[in-house]
């Protein structure tokens, strides 16, 4: 138990610090923010796509499975990542303070 | 300036992002601004993994393939989030939450595929991105097609028994696929996912469609906890922040949606319509609706001191954004003060009507909350209710029966006069019967939100 906290310290600090920071930017949004914002939050989490080209791109050559399998999921990762930054972006653009 | 620095470089910048963009989504001004600055971030750190990152001292290979795959997925991504209608746009956050769940799963196949033998702590990463992510991807879909209103609603009693044996099922494959690998062998990696994706199935069929947007804020922050999972395997930051950052932030965004509601989480999970199974009180017997014309509806806002339009999912599916904006202008020529009474989760999403209106030009201040709306509405002579249900029925206070009892609700019947605009005398969201309906007060306008309110334009004008 306790050689695993040693070994990974640095680990456990960027969670810890990384919950606690998910917590605080959260408090204090305004309800018409939740959707935009949930949306927004859903790109993020395409971040991902970046397992998908870590695995796909240390493939063997003839791994096919693997091969195939990558490029599915980087596919799928992108529309992740472009499907939600322009979803949200069009749901703020409704923000834009026309003066 | 080697490759690693550079690649860590990246993935510095990318988490920095990523904090700083989600803390400027929260706040209207700057909510452009964040969503950017995190796609910049994330554009940042996928160009730093194809040209930095190295395993075993070996650069990233297929990148032709992987370009492709990037290319036809932002063609698509692009095309889908464009074209999509602002009425679908929740249906669409499901979606690509989906695609994001899919994605960890499949890495976890990919990686168990190649490591069938790994440590347990390497196969316990893999096998928990692979089933949150098969959970949220699955319950994504359905959460879509409920949206999307292609799927109904599954309610039974034993439902919530058998999701809890399948988690229970999921857990010990888990537990022992992890402790002792022979058990399952290469099978393990499809045990455990069609067992999680038919937990995600059944856990989202129970919930009713008014409650998906809570729903979806959790799946949300599941699919942020498989990509934290891939994080973790990969020892890689970026994705670890971004990741946890979503997890964290989708929950308390969820426990934000369902406090509106005034329900738990629990409640929105298993009790899917409220109430323990108590009938609503009574059956109505015979009630009459009072109708009203549209001629007499022109007259009586027009020397209304003070309207209230209550927007509800009835004027985003019209489209009738604009023509109420237009409604709106034209009773203030005449004198009247107008403003829209705003329930937190009026529409399918919370913020719904907020973008809806503001897509239309109704300036902000217009756009009254309902804390602060519900002690004026006694000095309101009338409100218009275009397209709500849910959120003016009564029931919600003083049925203790009701599956809505306890949501706080817009107290509409204590305006001077309530009009209702709907289409027909169909139920709402929740499937419940309104009460307000047969309010003393209350006069129902039945056609087409954008239709009726064209041609109460058209009345004022000859006023």
């Amino acid at each position: 138990m306790s050689t695993f906290f040693i070994d990974n310290q640095d680990l456990i600090y960027i969670v810890v610090l990384s919950v606690l920071l998910g917590i605080e930017v959260i408090s204090n949004v305004p309800a018409i923010l939740h959707t935009p914002l949930m949306s927004g939050a859903n790109a993020i989490h395409g971040v991902v796509i970046i397992g998908a080209i870590i695995v796909m791109g240390h493939a063997a050559p003839d791994d096919y499975l693997a091969l195939i399998l990558g490029f599915l999921a980087v596919l799928l990762g992108t529309l992740n990542v472009v499907g939600g930054f322009v979803v949200t972006n069009r749901m703020l653009e409704m923000f834009k303070k026309k003066k | 300036m080697t490759p690693d620095f550079l690649l860590q470089l990246s993935y510095l910048v990318g988490s920095v992002t990523f904090i700083i963009g989600l803390k400027q989504l929260s706040s209207p001004d700057s909510a452009r601004k964040g969503n950017l600055v995190a796609a910049f971030g994330m554009v940042l750190a996928i160009i730093g993994t194809v040209l930095f990152h190295t395993k075993d001292n070996q650069p990233i290979g297929n990148i032709p393939w992987i370009i492709a795959a990037m290319g036809i997925g932002t063609v698509i991504g692009w095309l889908m989030a464009m074209r999509v209608k602002m009425t679908a746009m929740p249906q669409m956050v499901s979606f690509f939450n989906g695609m994001g769940g899919a994605c960890a799963a499949i890495i976890s196949i990919i990686e168990f595929h190649s490591h069938p033998h790994g440590s347990s702590g390497y196969l316990l990463t893999v096998f928990l991105g692979l089933i949150i992510g098969s959970v949220s991807f699955s319950g994504s879909v359905i959460a879509y097609g409920k949206l999307d209103e292609k799927i109904k609603d599954l309610s039974a009693k034993y439902l919530t028994y058998i999701n809890l044996g399948l988690l229970i099922a999921t857990l010990a494959v888990l537990v022992i696929a992890v402790a002792s690998p022979e058990t399952f062998g290469h099978n393990a990696v499809w045990i455990l996912l069609v067992l999680s994706s038919l937990y995600g199935v059944l856990f989202v069929m129970p919930i009713g469609g008014a409650d998906m947007p809570v729903v979806i804020s959790l799946l949300n922050s599941f699919t942020g906890m498989a990509a934290a999972f891939g994080g973790f395997l990969y020892d890689n930051p970026v994705m670890l922040t971004g990741g946890i950052l979503v997890g964290s932030a989708g929950t308390i965004l969820t426990i934000l949606m369902c406090n509106a509601m005034n329900r738990s989480l629990l409640n929105v999970i298993i009790g899917s319509f409220g109430g323990g199974g108590t009938s609503s009180s009574g059956a109505k017997g015979e009630q009459v609706v009072k109708e009203i014309s549209l001629t007499d509806t022109a007259i009586l806002c027009a020397y209304a001191g003070k309207v209230t339009i209550v927007p509800g999912y009835g004027l985003a599916v019209a489209q009738a954004q604009h023509i109420c904006h237009e409604l709106e202008k034209k009773l203030e020529d005449k004198g009247v003060e107008v403003n829209y009474a705003i329930h937190p989760v009026a529409g399918r999403m919370p913020g719904h009507m907020n973008v809806l209106l503001a897509e239309a030009d109704v300036p902000y201040p217009k756009l009254v909350e309902m804390e602060d709306i519900n002690p004026q509405m006694n000095s309101t002579d009338v409100v218009i209710i275009v397209g709500a249900n849910d959120v003016v029925n009564p029931a919600a206070e003083n049925d203790p029966g009701s599956p809505i009892y306890g949501m706080p609700v817009l107290k509409v019947w204590e305006a001077k006069n309530v009009i209702v605009l709907k289409r027909s005398m169909r139920a709402g969201y929740a499937g419940i019967e309104n009460e307000l309906f047969f309010h003393p007060k209350t006069k129902m306008l039945f056609g087409d939100a954008k239709d009726m309110l064209g041609k109460l334009v058209g009345e004022l004008k000859e006023l």
